[in-house]
């Protein structure tokens, strides 16, 4: 069991965490925006998340919290 | 108390270390390197940092991050090196860092003559560096004066959150004359600064900067530095009127020229010319009342500067037309003496008797 | 479930501003960790550049002051001769390290100041718009040399690392990257023993960290840490080039 939370207000939608993901959990929205016009960083996938956090190890603006 | 004999650059780092300074930035130019030799001795003596920096642009900066830290800072050059450190100097005054500079100044422009020269009144009193500040400018005319400004420019420094300069001409740092010198001041008299970035506040964390992009606070940051400036024209005004009262003419100068005006002044009342000096001793804030109260009753001035004319701008701006203004100087590392003004004087009576 | 990642408590609030993909933002995480887990809080101070990085007095969660354009270590330098026993590190981009601020940046090494610099390569100045730096790879195009850079114009690109493992003073000098998961891990333990050691009273130590700039590269994000992999150190090749802790003084 593993679980990842992305603040969608940090996101910047740069996609990182997507390209880091082993499993691919993460993928950017192609319809959601946040308040700063980015595509987010949404789950897909969230039930393959091993909670290696590459992810967040990847991510920017540290808008991704893991748990395990 | 009994004196001793300093160099004026000895005096400016005792000054400097018997009122707390702990940290010494500075670079070698003629004619100020006695500083950073003095303080590479004495400083580590009182536990405090000596460095020789790599340029002038390193050590200001230097003076930055101790003033900063908390730390009574120094840094000294001459004219050339002193263009140097604008840069940081107005960073410095952005970040409302406390600290003194001190320019013993040299003959320019360019890299100049290595002989006494007022040139840097403009770039030590307007600003200097970009955008709109002022420094606490104090001119010593003695080799006492040397020393005890320098121990007054840590205190007006820190109390107002405003660096300070010591401007000086070659003379009064080559001079060596008997001083008395003032007690050690202990660090532990020396108020604590509630806003140094010296680590451990946690949330309340403390930044010093020079940044601030929004215009909305830019604007009321820099005016609380003009109200700062105001604060200290009300209280921190100096000068030394010098048989002023009954005076025809003014003779008007600072650091040794002034000692010379004085000479000059007193050969005048022997002839029968009641002429007087004003000194301004801090130059900025300007000590206009002094001009403009001597304009009562002086038929005229003589601004004396070892310049093309700098310092007359000011006087000028005091005496706000009530009377004329004349000018004598000298450049290129001369001075003038006592004859050439006495001279200078006696023309600028003649003028303005001519209605000229 | 407990919390395997959460953000470190060394960095504000503050939302970053860098440019999305732009990998400034891991460094100052790793360099915001790396002082928790050393338990060094109360103790650091940290001076910001001019530059992308200017607003790091806003995330790092310290004391900071920010310095003028390339003259950080001689901040740093005035703070931590008065203030020995505080953690003093400077971050600094490649225009304000390598460029404007060359001479402070050789001279504080040369002294062996205990202080550490986070050295941020990008190849590019980021902060006004994507002009040539000093790092700037043979080739590579900016708005300053729109044909890419050209020896016989423009010179070549300095490695600092390289230069300052010349001198004698420094303790430690590593170049690491932020390319990928493995390199990020990598750099946080570089990042990490260059503030334990300067903890530890050892010395100067330097860490310089390739980062990307998609914004100014004109790629993707996922692009620009391939081009980071594959060209940029290529021309700045990544290791240790002095750690004195190994007796390792030259690569």
């Amino acid at each position: 069991m593993a679980n990842i939370t992305i603040d969608e207000k940090v996101c910047k939608g740069c996609g990182l965490c997507a390209n880091a993901c082993p499993k691919n959990v993460i993928s950017l929205s192609k319809h959601r925006m946040n308040a700063n016009g980015y595509f987010v960083a949404e789950k897909v996938n969230p039930q393959n998340c091993i909670g290696c956090a590459f992810c967040a190890i990847m991510c920017p603006d540290c808008a991704i919290e893991v748990e395990k | 108390m009994s004196k001793i004999l300093l160099h004026g650059t000895e005096a400016i780092c005792e000054g400097a270390i018997r009122n707390g300074c702990r940290a010494f930035f500075g670079y070698p130019i003629t004619p100020q390197n006695e500083v950073p030799e003095y303080m590479s001795v004495y400083m580590p003596k009182v536990g405090g940092v000596f460095v020789q920096a790599e340029s002038e642009v390193a050590a200001i900066n230097m003076v930055y991050g101790a003033g900063g830290a908390g730390v009574r800072a120094m840094t000294s050059s001459s004219s050339p090196g002193v263009s140097l450190k604008q840069e940081g100097i107005s960073y410095i005054a952005c970040a409302r860092i406390p600290c003194v500079v001190v320019n013993i100044m040299r003959a320019g422009p360019g890299l100049g003559g290595i002989l006494p020269a007022q040139g840097d009144y403009f770039q030590a009193t307007k600003g200097g560096g970009h955008g709109d500040y002022h420094l606490i400018v104090l001119a010593p005319s003695s080799v006492q004066e040397a020393c005890d400004f320098t121990y007054r420019a840590f205190d007006l420094s820190d109390k107002y959150r405003v660096p300070a300069m010591i401007l000086a001409d070659g003379m009064i740092g080559q001079l060596m004359e008997p001083v008395e010198l003032p007690p050690m001041r202990p660090l532990s008299d020396i108020p604590k600064k509630d806003w140094a970035t010296d680590g451990g506040y946690g949330e309340d964390r403390r930044v010093l900067n020079s940044l601030i992009i929004k215009p909305e606070e830019l604007e009321p940051h820099v005016n609380e530095l003009k109200k700062t400036y105001d604060l200290i024209a009300e209280n921190e005004k100096l000068c030394e009127k010098y048989m002023t009262e009954d005076a025809e003419i003014i003779l008007t100068a600072y650091g040794t020229v002034a000692r010379i005006c004085k000479s000059a002044a007193n050969i005048l009342r022997k002839q029968g010319i009641r002429a007087g000096v004003i000194r301004p001793i801090t130059l900025y804030p300007f000590p206009s009342e002094a001009f403009s109260e001597a304009a009562e009753t002086a038929e005229a001035f003589l601004s004396v500067e070892l310049s093309l004319g700098q310092m007359i701008e000011d006087v000028r701006l005091a005496v706000n037309g009530k009377k004329p203004v004349y000018f004598y100087g000298r450049t290129g590392g001369n001075v003038m003496d006592e004859e050439e003004v006495v001279k200078a004087a006696k023309n600028a009576l003649l003028k303005v008797r001519a209605g000229e | 479930m407990a919390k395997v990642f959460t953000k470190t408590k060394m960095l504000t609030d503050v939302h970053m501003h860098y440019c999305p993909g732009c990998t400034h933002g891991i460094v100052h995480r790793l360099v915001a960790e790396s002082i928790e887990e050393l338990g060094l809080q109360d103790k650091a101070i940290g001076i910001a550049p001019v530059g992308c990085a200017v607003f790091a007095y806003d995330y790092f969660n310290c004391d900071m002051q920010e310095a003028a354009h390339g003259r950080a270590p001689a901040v740093a330098t005035g703070i931590k001769r008065c203030l020995p026993d505080r953690l003093v590190f400077v971050y600094q981009g490649d225009g304000d390290l390598a460029s404007i601020g060359m001479a402070e940046t050789v001279h504080a090494a040369a002294r062996g100041e205990h202080i550490t610099i986070i050295f941020i390569n990008n190849s590019i100045y980021g902060m006004t718009g994507g002009q040539m730096a000093p790092t700037t790879l043979i080739g590579q195009k900016a708005t300053t040399c729109q044909n890419g850079r050209d020896p016989a114009v423009n010179g070549y690109p300095i490695r600092v690392c390289e230069l300052l493992a010349t001198l004698d003073a420094p303790y430690y000098i590593e170049r690491v990257s932020t390319q990928d998961v493995k390199h990020v891990l990598a750099a946080k333990k570089a990042i990490k023993k260059a503030l334990r050691f300067q903890a530890e009273g050892r010395g100067y130590s330097f860490v310089e960290v390739l980062v990307s700039c998609p914004t100014n590269w004109h790629m993707k994000p996922v692009e620009a840490l391939r081009f980071m992999a594959e060209e940029t150190s290529r021309t700045f090749p990544l290791g240790v080039f002095r750690d004195k802790s190994e007796g390792r003084e030259e690569k």
